[in-house]
């Protein structure tokens, strides 16, 4: 856009433009200027751009970004669940080990039982976290529970971490009377005031500037807190990606930008979503600190999300990671993947590499786990997650009234009279809507 | 004319020597035809307070220098705020109250407006600047998709009520396609917004403290053509003009007139020549707020008169004087007694060296009143 004319506009709004204009305009054309350059020292060779800070080269050379390499992974334990380098062993303990490892196959079996209800044609949408789940639970256990949190719509099991039970994930999906959401957006769209989680919109990466801003109001207020913000490597494609990137290392904020690379935006590989290294390699452009790391090794993700944070409390600054690791599931119920994915592929990281699978690993290594708590455990998640998912089922829809309401912190004159024109409406013709699925709006 | 005199431009060629050379003349002459198509009459501010000699961006900064005193939270930013803005409206703010409230952001107006939601739903007010209305829509789908439904979506645990987003709009004589724009009518459609256009300093001020404390997410557009021209006695104290509230300027018993901001100007002056000229008695009506709109006051007044005239900058076809239009239409079929007349721009991008014929000056409008008076 040419923000130049501003400027010239600018300048015609204004008395003093004008004099400068009418009186002295050849000034800006004449050699006056070389005067000025008086006082630089002319054998001082280096660069004076305002805009960076560099040397001069003799050398026609373009940047290489193929040359440069990559972001190596990091990563703490391999797929056998083996610690590669003692020095890395987590420091998150047993026992919460364990809790990790109990929600992540929770969410596990919420996502197969919600995923086949949805087939079953009892809710109308869902997306399931497959292959992801070491990505949630590394990053949830390494943030403060009072660090406000932005998502994107995968991220379920973040809120199971923080304290969002299957019942308030079932009241949303079947948008039950329950639902604090009050049944007004499609499934999964979570969000708890209570657990520091912003409610989920499907409109991908606008929630990546507002993370910035967030944390200006948080920096200001004083407190030790941060903002994480997570999105897809589909979603950084967007024009709020970059927004977001650069707003909050030039106001320096602290943001953690934690970037699910699954390999697929729906059915767009990440080769055809960039070229560079990934989305850890754009962080060293906005001056921002990145690492990237292996999203299914839990500990790899923790130990980097805590050193991130840490860096952004500390200094004020934001910090990228890029999770590496595949989405084992359909992009959602309206997807078929093997549309344009092979099922061995597909297969390779559910069998081969899976979060859940290697955290098992080390936890049976560690004596920590067996195959009868295995049996046990899958029982009592799939009996919760039945409950659950039954009472969801049976509520009653929130009253017909929230229509109308939270557009405004009040009804508007002309909002109430349409609430009044849509019940006065439904009363007349009570057969034809269905009325008692709905509580009663008083 | 008195328009001219106003214009602070022709004021200063007028007092220079340098007025006589063959340059300035031709620049005096270019400018004559894009000079004020209207007459700025000054209010009286009903206070019996102090008050102070101010134009419309000094009104604002004020109002804005009252939020920051008042409210520890509240931030200003957006592109060139730091050193007072391009338009002169935070002049001095940064200086009085330090550089982490009143900054500069990128240059991206999807970042703006993201950030300033993620301000206000951290419970900070956030108060951002689009520096022309016509660069707003890179930050259409965060004012459509995000702040508009924010507490809507999220079953009022989360808002950004506390956001508000000043831009300058309008035309200003010589801005052509991309400073000249007049975009409330897009904003309009946007369930969950409020949008408000002031129309001289008494008005900026107390609708601008409405709308920055509003307890949700307001889009404030700022007419530039009146940030230097329109100058009254603004009250200094801290006072709130409502929103959704239309005001009746002038009562009249012959035809309702509807505007806002400058063209609430344009319309004055035809009120007048339609009771000078043709007898005519014009109810003058600002409207104020775009969204939600009072369609009250609109409705009683043409109950009364049987005549409407809807007059705004924007092209015509779906802009906000067809909803007043169909809305009062629906209310006072039974009173009417000419059709609705709307005078608005033209179906065209806003142009450069067309802009007399563009916009729906004072001839233009005073042709509609008498075309509706002999229907």
């Amino acid at each position: 856009m040419a923000y130049l004319v501003r400027n010239i506009l600018f300048r015609t709004q204004l008395t003093r433009g004008y004099k400068q204009f009418l009186f002295a305009g050849s000034k800006y054309f004449s050699s006056t200027s070389i005067e000025g350059s008086a006082s630089l020292d002319a054998d001082d060779d280096v660069p004076h751009f305002p805009g960076l800070k560099s040397k001069f080269t003799d050398k026609l050379e373009f940047v290489n970004a193929e040359e440069e390499g990559h972001i190596p992974v990091y990563r703490v334990m391999n797929r056998k669940g083996e610690i590669t380098d003692k020095e890395n062993e987590p420091t998150l303990s047993r026992e919460i080990i364990e809790k990790v490892y109990r929600k992540m196959t929770l969410l596990s079996t919420m996502d197969r039982v919600l995923y086949e209800s949805q087939r079953q044609g009892r809710i109308s949408f869902y997306m399931t976290n497959y292959g992801e789940e070491a990505a949630h639970f590394g990053t949830a256990t390494a943030l403060d529970p009072e660090d406000l949190i932005y998502g994107q719509y995968r991220e379920a099991g973040v809120l199971l971490w923080r304290g969002f039970t299957l019942d308030d994930c079932m009241n949303q999906c079947f948008a039950t009377e329950l639902d604090r959401g009050k049944g007004r957006q499609m499934p999964v769209h979570y969000g708890s005031k209570k657990l520091n989680f912003v409610t989920i919109s499907s409109t991908l990466a606008t929630q990546m500037p507002q993370a910035p801003g967030a944390a200006y109001a948080i920096k200001r207020s004083g407190k030790p807190l941060c903002v994480a913000c997570y999105f897809g490597e589909g979603a950084a494609s967007e024009g709020d990606a970059h927004a977001a990137f650069n707003f909050s290392a030039t106001l320096e904020v602290p943001v953690l930008f934690i970037c699910r690379n699954n390999g697929y935006a729906i059915s767009t590989p990440s080769s055809e979503q960039y070229r560079g290294d990934g989305i850890a390699g754009r962080g060293r452009g906005y001056g921002i600190r990145s690492i990237r790391v292996d999203g299914n090794d839990l500990f790899a993700v923790h130990n980097a999300t805590k050193a991130a944070r840490e860096y952004a409390v500390r200094e004020s600054k934001p910090a990228l990671i890029e999770a590496m690791t595949y989405r084992i599931g359909h992009h959602s119920t309206s997807d078929d993947s093997t549309a344009y994915r092979s099922k061995d592929e597909v297969s390779y990281w559910d069998k081969l590499d899976h979060p859940i699978a290697r955290l098992r690993r080390y936890m049976v290594s560690k004596e920590w786990w067996d195959d009868e708590q295995e049996e046990k455990w899958k029982r009592d998640a799939r009996l919760q997650v039945m409950q659950a998912f039954g009472r969801a089922e049976k509520a009653v829809k929130p009253p017909m009234k929230d229509l109308f309401t939270d557009v405004y912190d009040e009804m508007p004159r002309h909002l109430a009279e349409q609430y009044e024109e849509c019940s006065a409406h439904v009363s007349k013709y009570p057969n034809e809507y269905p009325i008692d699925n709905y509580a009663s709006n008083e | 004319m008195a328009a001219i005199s106003t214009c602070r431009f022709h004021r200063f060629l007028k007092k220079s020597m340098v007025c006589k050379n063959l340059t300035s003349s031709l620049v005096a002459k270019n400018q004559a035809k894009h000079a004020s198509t209207f007459t700025y009459v000054a209010e009286t501010p009903q206070t019996d307070g102090e008050v102070k000699r101010m134009n419309l961006f000094q009104a604002l900064t004020d109002a804005m220098d009252i939020v920051l005193e008042t409210d520890e939270s509240a931030v200003i930013f957006g592109e060139d705020v730091a050193f007072g803005g391009v338009f002169r409206c935070t002049v001095g703010l940064r200086d009085k109250y330090g550089k982490d409230r009143v900054f500069n952001t990128p240059l991206s107006e999807q970042g703006i407006v993201g950030f300033g939601i993620g301000v206000a739903t951290a419970g900070s007010t956030a108060i951002a600047e689009i520096q022309f209305a016509d660069y707003i829509f890179p930050a259409f789908d965060q004012l459509l998709n995000e702040a508009a439904k924010f507490r809507y979506r999220t079953g009022n645990l989360f808002d950004c009520g506390k956001l508000t987003v000043r831009a300058p709009c309008g035309a200003v004589g010589h801005g052509a396609l991309y400073h000249s724009q007049s975009v409330e009518a897009f904003f309009s459609h946007i369930p969950g917004l409020k949008v408000v256009i002031p129309r001289g300093p008494i008005q900026a001020k107390g609708l601008m403290l409405s709308a920055i404390r509003d307890p949700n997410p307001v889009i404030f557009f700022e007419p530039k053509v009146l940030y230097r021209q329109a100058v009254e006695d603004v009250p200094v104290g801290d006072y709130e003009l409502p929103l959704s509230k239309a005001e009746v300027l002038m009562e009249g018993s012959d035809v309702t007139m509807v505007g806002w901001g400058t063209q609430l100007h344009i319309l004055r002056e035809v009120a007048n020549m339609a009771k000078d000229q043709l007898g005519v008695s014009c109810e003058l009506i600002d409207l104020r707020t775009i969204l939600p709109w009072d369609i009250e006051t609109i409705e009683q007044s043409v109950n009364k008169t049987g005549r409407l005239m809807i007059a705004h900058e924007a092209p015509k076809t779906s802009g906000f004087g067809a909803e007043i239009a169909s809305t009062i239409q629906e209310r006072c079929f039974l009173s009417l007694e000419a059709p609705i007349q709307r005078v608005c721009g033209w179906d065209t991008p806003f142009p450069h060296i067309f802009e007399p014929f563009y916009i729906p000056d004072k001839w233009r409008c005073f042709e509609a009143i008498k075309k509706m008076t002999n229907f």
